[in-house]
């Protein structure tokens, strides 16, 4: 049941193994409602893996975490139907329209016939989409493409919003269109907006608090204010912080060929 | 369990409805895919009907390989249905998906009545060819509906089996080249062009275990006058069980999580 009516998302000492590797090192933190948390760290920090937890695709080794109350392992359909998920990857189906990739979603979360159309256009003209309603997403840009895959995560109304790297591979425009929607969904329905970045700017900039991540643990969780003090000297940023808190740089880990393979595909094809 | 079954049925028949429509925004694969059985007829099928070598029991040969051709493209359609899954794997609309409160199972189906549904389309194709080169069939409802049993399981069995080869393969290159592998054997180890009778013993054997011997034989029994198979009863029972069997493989091998 509920602990808290305030804290949405409840991690205690959640561990992932893959086999002698721990690619998530018993991590605890708790989001509460409405917040914008960022989960900021390297490629291979566990950033991912964390999420793929708390969306009930993959198992902890130990620990647990709540979402909404509800346990990931215990009742992972409950979770289910109060997160909305954003991949990295493109998520969208390009040979579809806009109306019936929202229509999709739309209906696999069982959303009762007489209300389906509505929030389908709701959502549209919340995306300022409308006239691009029965247009094939392929044709869309790269900003319309985040925010379409958004508008996906939403139409069932979740509570809390994951986003695995919203923005990486979009041009700066882009980012911030897609942000200026995810925070007036904050403000409007109260929804938790939980996301992943490397990117520092990013996560200064929209974040009520950050999370820090490297090697599989959480280094430090603040807002960025508090973390930017710790690096205790004048007129730090985020990644003097980040530096002063792993010894590392951020942009040290590089990932595998299939991660970057990823990256780049996702970037051209957002680009 | 009844509200799994019945979430399974709906939410695979929205999947199939979706596939459909990326299909008629962009019909030009449809017209594509037609080539391929309309070649088989046209020439092979005319051409190995001039030498009367292979024993047809009273039809004439284009008659006899009409049914068997309809099969291969239904079953090449599906084959490299797997393709799709990965696909949608590469992208992260496999893991939208996942995350949506849906079956594995209805993932499953719905992939297979979409390919069901493209194999109808080859057979309307087939069908259409059949009677322009002026080859007697039986067309009354009961063996147009029999048709389209046939083709729907058949097409679902070999879509399964390519999700399961998919699944485990992981990339689109290995894929690609176990499809190829694989089709033509199941074409050829199967009574689609020749009878069974005319095969090697070892093959026989083959043939009798090859889900793609039983589509053939029930559409032989049904679209052809005067053919009596093994039964379409026994032929549409069969590829109903082995159907429902690779379904559920399927889903169990289907992609649990995408890293």
């Amino acid at each position: 049941m509920v602990k808290y009516n305030h804290v949405i998302i409840e991690v205690n000492n959640l561990v992932k193994r893959f086999k002698d590797f721990a690619a998530v090192d018993s991590i605890s933190f708790g989001v509460e409602a409405g917040e914008v948390f960022a989960f900021l760290g390297p490629n291979g920090a566990g950033k991912s893996t964390t999420i793929k937890m708390l969306i009930t695709l993959l198992k902890p080794t130990s620990g647990t975490a709540t979402i909404g109350g509800y346990d990931i392992v215990r009742n992972p359909s409950d979770v289910r139907n109060v997160i909305g998920y954003v991949p990295q990857m493109i998520s969208v189906d390009g040979t579809l329209t806009a109306t019936e990739n929202l229509m999709l979603m739309a209906r696999l979360y069982d959303i009762p016939v007489r209300e389906r159309a509505i929030r389908v256009k709701e959502m549209l003209s919340f995306l300022k989409l409308e006239e691009h309603a029965n247009a094939l997403v392929r044709t869309f840009s790269g900003g319309m493409i985040r925010k379409m895959e958004v508008g996906q995560a939403m139409v069932h109304r979740p509570k809390a919003l994951l986003l695995d790297e919203p923005t990486t591979g979009l041009d700066p425009i882009a980012r911030q269109s897609v942000w200026e929607h995810l925070l007036d969904l904050r403000n409007r329905f109260g929804t938790t907006i939980f996301f992943s970045t490397h990117n520092m700017e990013e996560a200064d900039e929209v974040s009520d608090r950050v999370a820090i991540m490297n090697r599989g643990k959480i280094a430090a969780i603040g807002t960025a204010e508090e973390l930017k003090t710790k690096a205790g000297k004048q007129g730090a940023t985020l990644e003097d912080a980040f530096i002063f808190l792993t010894g590392n740089k951020l942009q040290e880990a590089a990932g595998n060929f299939r991660e970057i393979r990823r990256t780049r595909q996702n970037e051209r094809r957002l680009g | 369990m009844i509200r799994y079954l019945s979430a399974t049925f709906k939410k695979s028949y929205i999947l199939a409805e979706m596939e459909t429509r990326k299909l008629l925004h962009d019909p030009t694969e449809l017209i594509s895919r037609a080539v391929q059985p309309i070649l088989w007829l046209g020439i092979f099928g005319e051409a190995l009907s001039k030498v009367r070598a292979i024993p047809t029991g009273g039809l004439t040969y284009l008659q006899f390989i009409t049914p068997g051709i309809l099969t291969q493209s239904v079953v090449f359609v599906a084959i490299f249905y797997g393709l799709y899954i990965i696909m949608d794997r590469d992208t992260g609309i496999l893991q939208k998906l996942l995350v949506t409160p849906t079956p594995r199972l209805a993932l499953v189906w719905g992939k297979m009545i979409s390919a069901g549904l493209r194999g109808l389309s080859q057979a309307l194709i087939v069908f259409i060819f059949a009677l322009i080169l002026g080859i007697p069939l039986v067309i009354t409802v009961w063996s147009v509906a029999g048709v389209i049993v046939i083709v729907m399981l058949g097409a679902g069995f070999f879509t399964g089996l390519s999700m399961i080869i998919a699944s485990i393969v992981k990339t689109r290159e290995r894929f690609m080249g176990i499809g190829q592998v694989i089709t033509l054997p199941l074409f050829f180890a199967s009574n689609a062009i020749y009878p069974v009778s005319i095969m090697p013993g070892w093959l026989q054997v083959v043939a009798t275990v090859n889900p793609l011997s039983y589509m053939v034989d029930g559409l032989r029994t049904l679209m052809l006058p005067g053919v009596a198979g093994g039964g379409v009863g026994f032929d549409i029972l069969v590829l109903a069980v082995v159907t429902l069997l690779i379904s559920m493989l399927s889903a169990w091998f289907y992609p649990k999580v995408v890293m």
